[in-house]
């Protein structure tokens, strides 16, 4: 008999990252915006590092950017990943001035400082979309 | 207060190293504990700090209730992961120079081979919080897959070079050969380091540390208390710890390559009083090979983006201008969180490090690297 791999890790949203996740289910990479001096940030968190203001307005990301950097994983650090290997995973700046980790869909050796990219959505569970990004 | 000669190293204490120690993590703490404490030529009892490293459940309360201690005067930790052994030392340093306490205890053991693996605790982890909820899911767990991103942007940035990593790797080897406490216990080539397996790319098998069995303790001892004691002073000249902006998302970071140790290592030397070039041996947190060179870069050894060449220069090596990790290091000795770095530093200050003694070492410095990027550095001096 197969023992049955572990789930694969699923985030525990928070009172300050649900709009993030529920974004995702939609199809829209949500940010944080300052609503008191206009500084986006990312990841969610409770407080402007600028201001210091805890009043928050969520802007959609527009779904480009640039790799910043990339790692491939050939080893399985959890036995859920393991039929993924390789998998690539880009640093990506985003045009909102924030920075980004996902899945790149598309071949490592392609990848290079600046390279544009596209956001996608993948729909891992059904109650977990997680963005991934392909060439731009 | 200064700070600066206030306190010393009065004693170091390590148990064997290996994958199995048949040993509680409790024990390991202690078996080390009192190794250090007889080194010192103290009684168990002459201990009134302890900073015990957190995370594997041993707190100052075992110490306590297993060495019969009525008069603990403070009990403390620094969360700064690996860095936290030689943070302690600054923490401790502060204790003794105020009058808190005479002999702080800075104790770690584990079971890092035989027990919990490093990639399952990532969620406990307050401080990789972030980390868990937003980029576990998408398949980055282990501090191998959340540092490749710094390495391969250096790599693009400055010609940084999977070679100059190997070369970190083979020369910590081949200090490791002559340790007679290493875990690792064969030499190790460059043609070996490159067609070892990928783990996550840049990083290859050989430039990732060891999971370890063990224990390690250090004393600090308030300067005027540790002159009778058994062994030579080793004086603790500078000392000092640094967070990286974004301290607790390297995805996030302002730039992906400063960490902690480019602002905790002008302040170490400045308090000091000394130069690079009065560093006889150095012992360099050493997870991943990668992160030697850049704290390289950070200690000003050589400037940003240069530590390819530099460490390729030969400099490294136990005969070089720079000898580092002069034990085998994480990569090779075992990986005790950085206390095995202390204990080296120690005895090469003392002039007890056996085949691997750096001739006529007075001054060296020790670093501790964790979480994602915290840094520490102590810098001693043999009195």
């Amino acid at each position: 008999m197969n023992t049955p791999l572990p789930p694969r890790p699923s985030p525990e949203p928070t009172v300050d990252s649900l709009p993030y996740w529920t974004g995702l289910r939609e199809h829209r990479l949500c940010l944080q915006q300052c609503a008191a001096c206009g500084t986006t940030r990312h990841y969610p968190r409770p407080l402007c590092a600028t201001c210091f203001s805890s009043a928050v307005t969520w802007i959609n990301a527009q779904g480009t950017g640039e790799v910043h950097s990339w790692t491939v994983a050939h080893h399985a650090f959890h036995p859920a990943f393991k039929s993924e290997l390789p998998y690539t995973l880009v640093t990506v700046d985003l045009p909102e001035g924030v920075r980004i980790l996902a899945p790149f869909r598309g071949d490592s050796a392609d990848l290079r400082l600046g390279l544009p990219v596209r956001l996608i959505f993948e729909e891992i569970l059904p109650e977990l979309t997680l963005p991934a990004f392909i060439r731009g | 207060m200064p700070l600066h000669r206030q306190g010393v190293i009065s004693g170091i204490g390590e148990t064997a190293y290996s994958k199995l120690s048949r040993k509680s993590v409790l024990a390991l703490h202690l078996e080390a504990s009192l190794a250090a404490i007889a080194d010192a030529g103290l009684h168990p009892t002459d201990i009134d700090g302890i900073l015990p490293y957190g995370g594997v459940g041993v707190v100052a309360e075992d110490f306590i209730t297993n060495f019969g201690l009525r008069d603990v005067r403070l009990s403390a930790n620094t969360p700064l992961g690996g860095a936290s052994p030689v943070a302690a030392v600054q923490t401790a340093l502060a204790a003794v120079a105020s009058g808190i306490c005479r002999h702080v205890l800075i104790p770690i053991g584990r079971n890092g081979a035989s027990g919990g693996r490093i990639s399952t605790r990532l969620r406990e982890m307050p401080q990789f919080r972030a980390q868990a909820e937003f980029e576990l899911p998408m398949g980055a767990f282990a501090p191998a897959q959340i540092y490749a991103p710094m390495a391969r942007r250096h790599m693009e940035l400055y010609g940084t070079t999977s070679r100059h990593f190997a070369e970190i790797a083979v020369s910590t080897r081949d200090n490791a050969l002559l340790n007679g406490n290493a875990m690792m216990t064969t030499p190790l080539t460059v043609e070996a380091h490159q067609s070892s397996r990928l783990i996550a790319d840049p990083f290859h098998l050989y430039d990732c540390s060891l999971e370890s069995d063990g224990g390690a303790a250090v004393i600090v001892s308030r300067a005027d208390c540790a002159r009778d004691l058994r062994q030579p002073l080793i004086e603790i000249l500078g000392v000092a710890e640094g967070h990286p902006d974004s301290p607790s998302s390297i995805t996030q970071r302002p730039d992906l390559i400063p960490i902690g140790l480019d602002k905790a290592a002008p302040r170490a030397f400045a308090m000091a009083g000394v130069t690079h070039k009065d560093i006889d041996v150095a012992e360099i947190y050493d997870c991943f090979t990668y992160v030697v060179l850049r704290q390289l870069e950070a200690l000003g050894f050589c400037g940003l983006g240069e530590g390819g060449p530099f460490v390729a220069s030969g400099a490294i090596r136990l005969k070089g201008a720079l000898p580092i990790n002069t034990h085998g290091g994480l990569l090779s000795q075992a990986h005790l969180v950085g206390m095995n770095h202390i204990v080296e530093l120690v005895r090469q200050l003392r002039g007890t490090a056996g085949r691997a003694q750096v001739k006529e070492a007075r001054i060296g410095l020790v670093t501790g690297y964790g979480d994602m990027g915290d840094g520490s550095i102590a810098i001693l001096a043999r009195a």
